[in-house]
């Protein structure tokens, strides 16, 4: 592939206390693509993407993120380099003492000096562009049902148009249907936004449907990487436990029917 | 999308000419404030239809273009045809998707001033249902409490021990450290004074009779709010938020036998017993300076202290405490079932729980004193 490296992990080794993460994990994720990283509970998924999102400092190697040694910049260039990232947390991490409109302008008031008309407009375009009603934009985050926080958290997460949206599993507690109607979401984003999107899933259909390209981790390394059709015709016995589970059959087929 | 901080960094632009308009540079929402600011002035002259050139756009985002699509609708309202030329079809694709979503420009909305009186009433029915509030939940305390006291092998000891220790054990040092000091401070502006007269002798009284009977159950009482009814508040309050406290109920489990009582026992054992402790941290504090600044030797000063304060002076000392710790108990737990469900809501119930433990605790001692010295105490 010769498109443009937007993340490139080289050989990152995390510890936690004694306990292995990762160990020399290296992989690169390209523009435009979305990304998905899977594998057992414990396998170190959320704490690779928190590495990715210049969020958590791996033990050894290397984070490049956007052209950038995520790792080794002063504060003002990390505060620069963040601004064209975002990131959807599990739970929306909504600021709960404000309401949706006003999460979703947090960043802008912080990061710009938009007139503050022009600021409402844009966090009502955000929250219409996820799929959210107006009348939302004035409820706060304890009255929102969960898909509702997920749209919420995604709306403030491309608040301020990253080119990358790192999305922590974005339809994990949702009902069928909202799953499916985030996942649109995301592609929808994806190609309207231009963003690359990572991100950490446990869900077999959202992978099949919206993953170009997925990587699975296991004994603190990437065990394979490749598309679902790749990865789901592999003979290696750990990746074949992962993708040949009923449930990841199930969503085989529904993505065949499809 | 080429962005780096160490170039120096363009921003949007925007020019207007007879019957068009050239925007240039990056049309993204970090570079965008210059052009947004002058939206609202900015005219083109002229009264035919409007070209709006694009071409030397660097890079357009939803931002970017939801201000464009505002500039076109502003342009059409005043009856101009508007046309765009020279955007690639990234743009035209992410223009069109805006256009599809873009809400009507916000008018800043401003909360409805509140007057006054209205802020009165508001803030006295508040105070009356949160009495109101206040008085069930004591009730329901008493109703539990009585239930388990009848069977108390209902009684649930563990998270007891753990709060005996956390509120007490652990509050030793900073009790008898700030003890200490108050009986310092006590001897040394009391003696100077005493000196004037040579009534040296009589500092032990002072230190004795204040500490014993008033300012160690005092100081005591308001370290334990600080520490503990703070602390009480703010882990119900988060379990409320949580939802935990729905949670036990769900498994039949009563949050006020689980939570409260505990809390509620085990500060009414120790709160005496830090007043015990904080007498005895005063006193020394007291001998402490009478003996470098008065020459009043401690065996003196203690055998002073046994004959002027009373035995009931010492007693209402420690009596009081068990009612001070039911205080700070009782309204740290009713604040943190209080805190609706926002992490701000936590801080601010914590606030009130100390603020008003504290008042009630100095109110209480005041009645304290009244009562005591009507029945002639």
């Amino acid at each position: 592939m010769s498109a443009e490296v937007v993340v490139d992990v080289r050989e990152v080794t995390t510890y936690y206390g004694k306990r292995r993460v990762h160990e020399r994990l290296s992989l690169r994720v390209y523009r435009g693509e979305i990304f998905a990283i899977v594998g057992g509970s414990g396998s170190g998924k959320t704490t690779l993407m928190r590495e990715m999102a210049l969020l958590q400092r791996p033990t050894a190697g290397k984070v490049v993120v956007l052209g950038h040694d995520a790792y080794a910049l002063s504060e003002r260039e990390s505060l620069a380099l963040r601004r064209h990232v975002g990131v959807l947390f599990q739970h929306g991490a909504l600021f709960s003492d404000r309401t949706v409109a006003q999460n979703v302008a947090v960043p802008l008031h912080e990061h710009t000096t938009l007139s503050r008309a022009f600021i409402e407009q844009l966090a009502a375009l955000k929250i219409a562009l996820t799929g959210l009603t107006p009348e939302a934009g004035d409820l706060y985050p304890a009255q929102l049902s969960g898909g509702m926080t997920k749209r919420a958290g995604l709306a403030r997460a491309i608040a301020l148009d990253p080119e990358l949206l790192f999305l922590d599993e974005p339809v994990s507690g949702l009902d069928p249907l909202s799953a499916d109607a985030l996942d649109n979401l995301v592609l929808h984003l994806r190609t309207s936004l231009g963003l690359t999107v990572v991100m950490v899933t446990h869900d077999m259909d959202s992978l099949w449907r919206i993953a170009d390209r997925v990587v699975l981790l296991g004994e603190a390394r990437v065990l394979a990487e490749g598309t679902m059709k790749q990865l789901a015709a592999s003979t290696d016995p750990a990746v074949r436990a992962f993708f040949h589970s009923p449930r990841s059959r199930a969503a085989q087929q529904a993505w065949i029917r499809a | 999308m080429e962005w780096h901080w160490k170039k120096q960094r363009q921003a949007a632009r925007v020019h207007s000419g007879t019957d068009c308009l050239v925007c240039s540079g990056p049309w993204t929402v970090l570079e965008l404030a210059g052009v947004e600011q002058a939206f609202q002035n900015l005219r083109v002259p002229g009264r035919g239809a409007v070209r709006v050139e694009l071409s030397t756009v660097t890079g357009l985002d939803s931002a970017g273009a939801l201000l464009l699509y505002d500039l076109c609708c502003r342009l059409e309202r005043d009856g101009r045809r508007v046309s765009l030329s020279g955007m690639n079809p990234a743009a035209e694709a992410l223009f069109a998707l805006i256009g599809r979503h873009a809400p009507p420009p916000h008018p800043v909305r401003h909360g409805r001033a509140q007057g006054g009186l209205e802020g009165l009433g508001r803030q006295g029915v508040g105070l009356l249902v949160q009495g109101a509030g206040f008085m069930s939940f004591v009730g329901q305390t008493a109703v539990t409490a009585s239930a388990v006291l009848a069977g108390p092998r209902r009684a649930r000891w563990a998270p007891f021990w753990t709060n005996l220790a956390a509120s007490g054990y652990r509050a030793l040092p900073i009790v008898g450290l700030l003890a200490f000091l108050l009986g310092v401070v006590i001897a040394y502006q009391g003696g100077v004074q005493l000196q004037l007269y040579g009534a040296n002798m009589y500092i032990a009284d002072l230190v004795g009779l204040a500490m014993l009977r008033e300012l160690a159950p005092l100081i005591a009482a308001v370290i334990v709010a600080g520490r503990t009814g703070s602390a009480y508040t703010a882990e119900i309050g988060t379990m409320k938020v949580n939802e935990e406290i729905d949670a036990l109920r769900t498994m039949g489990i009563d949050p006020i036998e689980q939570l409260v009582l505990p809390k509620l026992a085990a500060l009414v054992v120790t709160l005496p017993l830090l007043t015990v402790w904080a007498d005895m941290m005063g006193l020394f504090g007291g001998i402490v300076i009478s003996n470098a600044v008065l020459g009043i030797s401690p065996a003196v000063f203690m055998e002073r202290v046994g004959e002027s304060v009373s035995l009931s002076s010492y007693l209402i000392g420690i009596g009081k405490a068990p009612v001070f710790a039911a205080i700070i108990a009782g309204v740290g737990c009713f604040q943190g079932f209080r805190v609706a469900d926002s992490a701000e809501s936590v801080g601010r119930q914590t606030t009130v729980s100390v603020v008003q433990a504290i008042f009630l605790v100095i109110v209480v001692d005041a009645l304290f004193s009244i009562l005591f010295s009507e029945t002639g105490l």
